[in-house]
């Protein structure tokens, strides 16, 4: 019989911890793959966030650690200015990177940090359940917006890469989806590149955003949470390459 | 060379790889100095966006196994607690200098001893503790750097290196010593890649019934063994004391001629200086004590360290203070004024 | 522990331990004034210690400095009677003058400061017009060295040779081209003292 399909090395043989239709454990393959295809597993460093991706170093088998929340960017500076060779890349909720860590991720990027970011927007914070995010849309009902995000007092969702957009430091900057499998190849991609981009020394840093169901705290089926994403969440954050300094 | 300027060029020789820092005054002659020595040297120097930033990256580079350090003064100390709670959990070697100024809130830019309660107990969130050298002269500023890296190591902690704006700012000739102190056991544990070998984790979190709990035990075993084997302290004229004052740091140069003149004026006075501040000396404080006689602390904060001189004399003497809070420092004449009060009428 | 500082009794006064406080406002040069004493009495083989007056309170306000020099170890750094005093403006005359030890030098810039101070008859007093004298030389800013030169002088630790041996340790390279002038400086200070004498 031909295999056509196997679990990547890197990606390791366990049941994970997530939710039924949860998005990280296809970000997690992905990251998994990119890894294995680029053979660079022996000299990557990985950051896990706060958020449920906490247990990261559960599921890649990497030399990994686990951080303060919002920091992943800074504790990348630290590893990668002291070790230029190695390949550094932070794993972020968008708890983690766009509300406690926005400092450090603007400044690792003002600062032109030769990292891989991959930042999963899931509209919510999952880990403690399912409060308002930064990136929460408006009307999105949380466990802190019981009658749906207001504008007032509540303010717009946070587009993160837009904002970072405007910053020379970084380099590479793509919004992608995991809401179907063409959607999931070009997440692909995009988190490829990005580790490409490191490996040949380009000077910045380079983030993939990922917008990534949480049914659970949608309150939706894992389908329907799919819909979402494609109706709702692409609405607010458009999907596509928002800068690419290499490729231009 | 000023104190600052004396620890940065210490650190250097004793292999820092890595400094990361936030200007703060009075101790910008530090990130200053890194910042055109290190490059010089081929190493690393990041002036970060925060305190908060600073302590991480030294958290990132200390897990691959590099000599790292931050340094700040009171405020900026206070930003760093969340690392060095994570850094305590996640058992990193590393080295944080706080040049302490008078607070609290902003405060004022004296020198000052009142961050003591926050490094020997820990600091941050949950059960830890961090290593913490009192230097009392220039000399010192770079004589505990080499120690303290190592001691880092060693114990795989956060070593805080507890200076003020004098100890900073004042310059005295030194040698700087290049030879180094201790074999050290192999960063089996740091990230580099897994290159032949398993995963390595580094974490703070311990989920499961008792995981969290028994690394709790493991490390208070390790503090344990610490406050056995690295005590420093500093004595004089101990032994048939009436009156022992004892001080650190900077405060402890200043009650030197105090006690002096007070022998002079034929009273029996000694001094003891801790030079570690955690691991507390408490055995040899409690030892001067088995004979009865009157402790006085002196300190440049409302008292913080006369607590644990409490705690180590245990009843068996009297335990004053003179303190000087808020940038205030005692004077030698202020010392021994305290110091007559408290002895002459005794002997009436 | 080997890395512990030993000091002896140091304060006991039959040695050699002078404490000296030079204030004036800030761009005066008292900083370098005080460096540089510290550092040409260390190259002597003395102990010194020096501490400046540090931070915002520094900027556009009065500076100064304490430099201890002394046979054996110095235990504090900070001085609070000083031995002798150089004063460089009104305001730091104020503040310092009457914390002068019996029996102390007070040196003052008599350029910027009107009449002669009312001091305890233990005190010498030596008026020093440092600014004129620096004017003279052509650069303001060397009365910093003209006031040092006279305090050497008259305190005889060492000539103003001694101390014009290490301006260039002292000075910042990219002041260097002022060195001439502030070795010229030295001197004419010593020299105003022997001239009043």
């Amino acid at each position: 019989m031909k295999t056509v399909f196997k679990r990547t090395p890197t990606l390791k043989d366990c049941p994970t911890h997530y939710c039924p239709g949860c998005g990280h454990g296809i970000a997690h393959r992905l990251v998994a793959e990119i890894i294995d295809e680029l053979g660079i597993r022996s000299r990557t460093i990985g950051i896990a966030p706060v958020g449920c991706a906490v247990l990261a170093y559960d599921y890649l088998d990497v030399d990994m650690i686990e951080v303060p929340h919002g920091r992943p960017p800074a504790v990348a500076t630290g590893m990668k200015r002291t070790n230029p060779d190695k390949i550094i890349f932070s794993y972020q909720g968008d708890g983690d990177l766009a509300a406690i860590g926005t400092a450090e991720i603007i400044h690792a990027a003002h600062r032109g940090e030769q990292i891989t970011v991959i930042f999963i927007n899931n509209a919510v914070f999952g880990m403690t359940g399912g409060q308002m995010a930064p990136t929460t849309v408006l009307g999105q009902v949380t466990a802190t917006t019981p009658k749906g995000r207001n504008r007032t007092g509540e303010g717009y969702p946070l587009q993160i890469s837009e904002l970072l957009a405007a910053l020379p430091g970084a380099i590479y900057l793509e919004r992608c989806s995991l809401h179907n499998p063409a959607q999931i190849s070009k997440t692909k991609k995009a988190i490829k590149h990005a580790f490409e981009l490191q490996i040949e020394g380009a000077e910045g840093l380079a983030l993939v955003e990922v917008l990534s169901p949480c049914p659970t705290y949608w309150r939706m089926t894992p389908v329907k949470a799919m819909e979402w994403i494609e109706k709702e969440m692409t609405k607010v954050f458009p999907l596509g390459r928002l800068k690419d300094v290499a490729g231009e | 060379m000023c104190g600052n300027e004396a620890l940065a060029e210490a650190a250097i020789i004793a292999g820092l790889d890595a400094y990361f820092g936030y200007p703060i005054t009075p101790q910008n002659e530090i990130p200053a100095y890194m910042s055109r020595r290190m490059p010089e040297e081929g190493r690393v120097f990041v002036q970060s966006e925060s305190e908060l930033a600073a302590i991480n990256m030294v958290f990132g580079a200390s897990a691959t196994g590099k000599r790292a350090m931050t340094s700040s003064s009171s405020p900026g100390i206070s930003l760093m607690q969340e690392g060095l709670s994570y850094l305590a959990g996640a058992e990193l070697p590393a080295v944080v200098v706080n040049v302490m100024r008078g607070g609290p809130g902003l405060g004022n830019i004296a020198p000052s001893q009142a961050d003591y309660f926050q490094a020997t107990r820990g600091g941050g969130h949950g059960d830890y503790r961090t290593i913490t050298l009192a230097p009392a002269s220039v000399q010192e500023m770079a004589d505990c750097m080499p120690l303290a890296f190592d001691l880092a190591d060693q114990y795989r902690m956060t070593v805080i290196v507890l200076a003020d704006g004098i100890l900073g700012q004042m310059m005295e000739p030194i040698v700087l010593d290049k030879k180094k102190r201790r074999k050290l056991p192999a960063k089996d544990w740091a990230l580099t890649g897994a290159t032949g070998r398993e995963q390595n984790i580094v974490r703070s979190l311990w989920l499961g019934e008792t995981a969290l709990e028994n690394h709790n035990y493991k490390l208070q075993a390790k503090y344990e063994n610490i406050q056995k084997n690295e005590v420093l302290c500093e004595q004089y004229e101990v032994d048939d004391a009436e009156i022992v004052v004892v001080a650190y740091g900077i405060a402890a140069r200043i009650v030197r001629p105090a006690v002096n003149k007070a022998r002079q004026a034929g009273i029996k006075a000694g001094w003891i200086r801790p030079i570690t501040l955690w691991p507390f000396p408490t055995e040899q404080i409690s030892r001067a004590a088995d004979q009865m006689r009157i402790f006085l602390t002196v300190e440049m904060s409302n008292g913080q360290m006369v607590e644990d001189v409490k705690l180590a004399v245990a009843g068996k003497a009297a335990v004053l203070l003179y303190g000087r809070p808020g940038g205030g420092v005692p004077t030698v004449d202020e010392i021994l004024e305290r110091i007559k009060q408290l002895t002459l009428p005794a002997k009436r | 522990m080997s890395w512990v500082t030993k000091y002896e009794m140091q304060d006991t006064r039959n040695e050699f331990y002078e404490e000296v406080v030079i204030a004036g406002f800030g761009g005066q040069g008292v900083m370098l004034a005080g460096k540089l004493l510290a550092h040409t009495a260390m190259k002597r083989g003395l102990e010194v210690t020096y501490m400046p007056s540090y931070g915002a309170e520094v900027r556009g306000g009065t500076a100064n400095c304490m430099v201890i020099i002394a046979k054996n170890k110095i235990a504090s750094p900070l001085v609070s009677r000083p031995d002798s005093l150089i004063i460089m403006n009104k305001a730091s005359l104020s503040k310092f003058a009457s914390r002068l030890k019996a029996g102390g030098l007070l040196i003052f810039n008599s350029s910027l400061i009107d009449g002669e101070p009312q001091l305890p008859d233990t005190i010498e007093i030596l008026a020093v017009p440092a600014d004129d004298i620096a004017l003279e030389l052509g650069n303001l800013k060397a009365a910093n060295m003209v006031a040092l030169g006279a305090y050497l002088q008259k305190r005889g630790l060492f000539g103003s040779d001694a101390a014009a041996d290490s301006l260039v340790d002292i000075l910042a390279k990219r002041h260097h081209r002022t060195l001439p002038v502030n070795t010229k400086a030295l001197h004419r200070g010593a020299e105003y003292v022997v001239s009043r004498s």
